[in-house]
């Protein structure tokens, strides 16, 4: 077989760019040529930056029509008696993208009981609601979630699909990806029409580096996306869609994964922590003491809630549910204050998207400071009691 | 008890530095490791092995040479004996053609009770595999646990969900993606059975080994393609305030009333 990836070593000039920009640090100059060991990926990261267009990767051909394939399609996801907001956020980026290929937005609504959601879609964009109701969707499984949507995607054939990139989305979206042989993108932080196709942008290596990621040779293109990246669109009031009901057959029998138990929890004081428009974080540096009393005593001024390093989690100072980060949460609210985080990838990736970040830190070198808009060098145990006081007298005298 | 368990080679994310001039990664020096949920896969494989009262534990890599190294670690934490996919057929490969590649593998060796994969590899970070792999083995799968125990023919299962959890139980087969409890220590094998571990049956497979089409592996088998990687734009510096504690208060106030918290 000849390999995918060509140096023309008529063209290359031996700069060695594409060695430095290899993320796998593949490629060595021998000679003045770039040579491509076997650590490569394929990623394409040389390909881009070769000045001399010296480095080619041959890809598959293109074989079915995918013109046949129309319209934006969202899975919706209902949570505890309510729609979840990455449903709305994921329809306002439909709606962005169906209007520029000319095409419908049309959400899937399953569930049992979910038919008063229909309005809202339909508010916040859908023009047509696949809506499936059946006791057997009641709750999700991926067993019997993941034939109802493939079936759906089969039978109308939508262009684009995008799926929450929370635990239930992760869980079916690769599942019926490879029930129908597509790809998938993860985790996508940006989408746009690029010639007609979808540009999905995506963080990988723990937010170090950006891909932009392609699905050339088949329809429909699909993505998962995590809450409170896009942004919520405004409802239109009295919007109305076509709403299709689905038909849902599902053999009790086919379920092979059975609930035994199932508790749900929350955030103290009932706020979640990535619907907070204010969230109040605290590291290693919090976990002395009455550390998190003094945060949550200035949340509390401030209207909103406490959050925690996966190190304050481990020490066992606040609940997994508001651990921020690549193995917690993903949070964007408007105000971040970080006190005693040093600001690893891990934790940095859960809050890059917050609007206004301050840190409060011991440390001048603690990367934390890379990603706040303001920065304190000092202990949070004497700053942060110094802000509520100057909050709360602020607010007295208003 | 037969397990089979996927380990993935990935570079040590905590390790990787942004050069602050030119933008770029720096790898130098950035170690190759198992990937951490993996790791947590095998140890568990080997429990479950071990309170089964034996079977084996068969881990599972695809990658470039070098990644034999995580298949010796995992003969170090007790699997008996590792499979290596490599082939230059096989790079470039999304998760799909990952999935496809790891499910040939699976079925060259036979039936087995569970399989394990981590929930994520923390360089690719998708989750995409564990379920797409389970698809295409057509076994139910359980994502998201962290903590397993075998009962009789069952395997049940803690499983994390966005608020709280639940507790699923599913006769074997089954597939399971594992994420790591926050009390979870990993074990560093000692020398002595890192060098048993040099012992233990490694097989390297190809394509043409696993009755693979080459069409359908690899790059030319992905459906998705990178089309650029570059590093995310940076933010502008913080504004350092200084002072007192109570003068910085004030100042931290002031930037609050601007903005309209207070
Ligand atoms: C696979 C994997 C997944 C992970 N997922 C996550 C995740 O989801 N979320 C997450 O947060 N982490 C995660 N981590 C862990 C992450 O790598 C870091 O270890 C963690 O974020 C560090 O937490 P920290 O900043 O609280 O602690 P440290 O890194 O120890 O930093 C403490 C900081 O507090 C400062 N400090 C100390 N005392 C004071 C004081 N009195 N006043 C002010 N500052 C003070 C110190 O200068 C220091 O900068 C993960 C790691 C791995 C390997
Ligand atoms: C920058 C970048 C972005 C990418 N984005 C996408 C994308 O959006 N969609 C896509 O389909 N592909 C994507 N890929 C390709 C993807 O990273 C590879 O297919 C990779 O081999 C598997 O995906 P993952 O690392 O995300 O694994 P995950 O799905 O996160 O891994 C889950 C588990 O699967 C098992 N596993 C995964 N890979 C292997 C392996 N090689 N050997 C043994 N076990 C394994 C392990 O148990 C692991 O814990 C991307 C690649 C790059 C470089
Ligand atoms: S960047 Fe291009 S010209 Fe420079 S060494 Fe690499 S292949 Fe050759
Ligand atoms: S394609 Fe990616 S992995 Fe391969 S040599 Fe180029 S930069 Fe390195």
């Amino acid at each position: 077989m000849t390999e995918p990836i060509q140096v023309n070593f008529e063209k290359c000039t031996g700069c060695g760019l594409c060695s430095k920009s290899c993320p796998f640090g593949a490629i060595t100059i021998v000679e003045k040529k770039a040579r491509i060991g076997e650590l490569c990926t394929l990623c394409s990261a040389c390909v881009q930056i070769c000045p001399v267009q010296a480095i080619t990767i041959e890809r598959r051909e293109v074989k079915v029509d995918l013109s046949l394939y129309r319209d934006v399609w969202v899975v919706t996801e209902v949570g505890e008696g309510c729609m979840k907001g990455v449903s709305f956020e994921l329809l306002g980026k439909a709606r962005e993208l169906a209007a520029e290929l000319g095409q419908k937005v049309c959400a899937l609504l399953l569930g049992h009981g979910v038919r008063q959601y229909t309005d809202s879609l339909a508010e916040y964009g859908a023009d047509v609601v696949y809506l499936a109701e059946s006791e057997a969707l009641a709750r999700y499984t991926t067993d019997a979630y993941s034939p109802v949507i493939s079936g759906l995607i089969a039978k109308h054939k939508p262009n684009i699909v995008l799926f929450p990139a929370t635990r239930m989305g992760r869980d079916l979206a690769p599942r019926v990806a490879a029930t129908l042989g597509l790809g998938l993108t993860a985790d996508c932080t940006g989408l746009s029409i690029k010639d007609g196709m979808l540009l999905q942008t995506r963080p990988a290596f723990g937010g170090n580096i950006m891909a932009d990621i392609l699905c050339p040779y088949t329809r429909p293109q699909m993505a998962t996306v995590r809450p409170n990246v896009m942004p919520k669109p405004e409802p239109q009031r009295g919007r109305r869609a076509e709403v299709v009901e689905v038909p849902v057959k599902l053999d009790p029998k086919s379920a092979r994964v059975h609930l035994r138990e199932q508790v749900r929890t929350c955030a103290a004081g009932g706020k979640k922590i990535d619907e907070a428009d204010v969230v109040v974080t605290g590291g290693r540096g919090a976990c002395d003491a009455n550390g998190f009393e003094l945060l949550q005593a200035l949340a509390d001024e401030l209207g909103g809630v406490v959050g925690a390093s996966r190190v304050a989690i481990d020490l066992g100072k606040k609940p997994k549910s508001v651990q921020v980060g690549q193995s917690g949460i993903t949070v964007s609210p408007k105000l971040y204050i970080a006190c005693g985080v040093s600001g690893a990838i891990q934790h940095t990736v859960g809050m890059r998207g917050s609007k206004l970040v301050i840190a409060v830190n011991t440390d001048p070198g603690a990367p934390i400071f890379e990603f706040a808009q303001y920065g304190v060098v000092g202990d949070l145990f004497q700053i942060v009691p110094a802000l509520t006081e100057e909050i709360r007298r602020r607010k007295a005298c208003k | 008890m037969r397990i089979a368990v996927c380990v993935k080679q990935v570079p040590d994310t905590t390790e990787v530095k942004i050069d602050p001039k030119t933008g770029t990664l720096i790898r130098e020096g950035v170690p190759s490791i198992i990937n951490p949920f993996d790791q947590f896969a095998v140890e568990e494989a080997v429990r479950l092995r071990d309170a089964a009262g034996g079977g084996e534990v068969i881990a599972i890599s695809m990658g470039p040479p070098q990644a034999r190294s995580v298949l010796v670690h995992s003969m170090a934490l007790g699997a008996d004996r590792g499979v290596l996919l490599c082939d230059r057929g096989f790079a470039g490969a999304d998760t799909w053609a990952t999935a496809l590649s790891l499910s040939l593998a699976i079925k060259k060796l036979g039936e087995f009770d569970l399989v394990l994969c981590g929930m994520q590899a923390i360089d690719g970070d998708t989750a995409q595999v564990g379920p797409e792999l389970a698809q295409l083995l057509s076994l139910p799968q359980i994502t998201y646990v962290d903590k397993v125990e075998i009962e009789g023919r069952k395997v049940v299962a803690r499983r994390q969900l966005d608020e709280g959890y639940e507790v699923v139980e599913a006769r074997m087969p089954a597939l399971l993606t594992l994420m790591t409890p926050s009390d979870f220590v990993p074990t560093n094998p000692p020398f002595s059975k890192i060098s048993r571990a040099q012992k233990k049956p490694l097989d390297t497979w190809g394509i043409c080994d696993v009755g693979g089409d080459p069409e359908k592996l690899g790059l030319k088998g992905s459906f998705t393609t990178v089309t650029r990687v570059y590093t995310p734009p940076k933010r502008e510096k913080a504004v350092m305030l200084e002072g007192t504690p109570t003068e910085i208060a004030r100042k931290l106030a002031d930037v609050l009333a601007k903005e309209g918290f207070i």
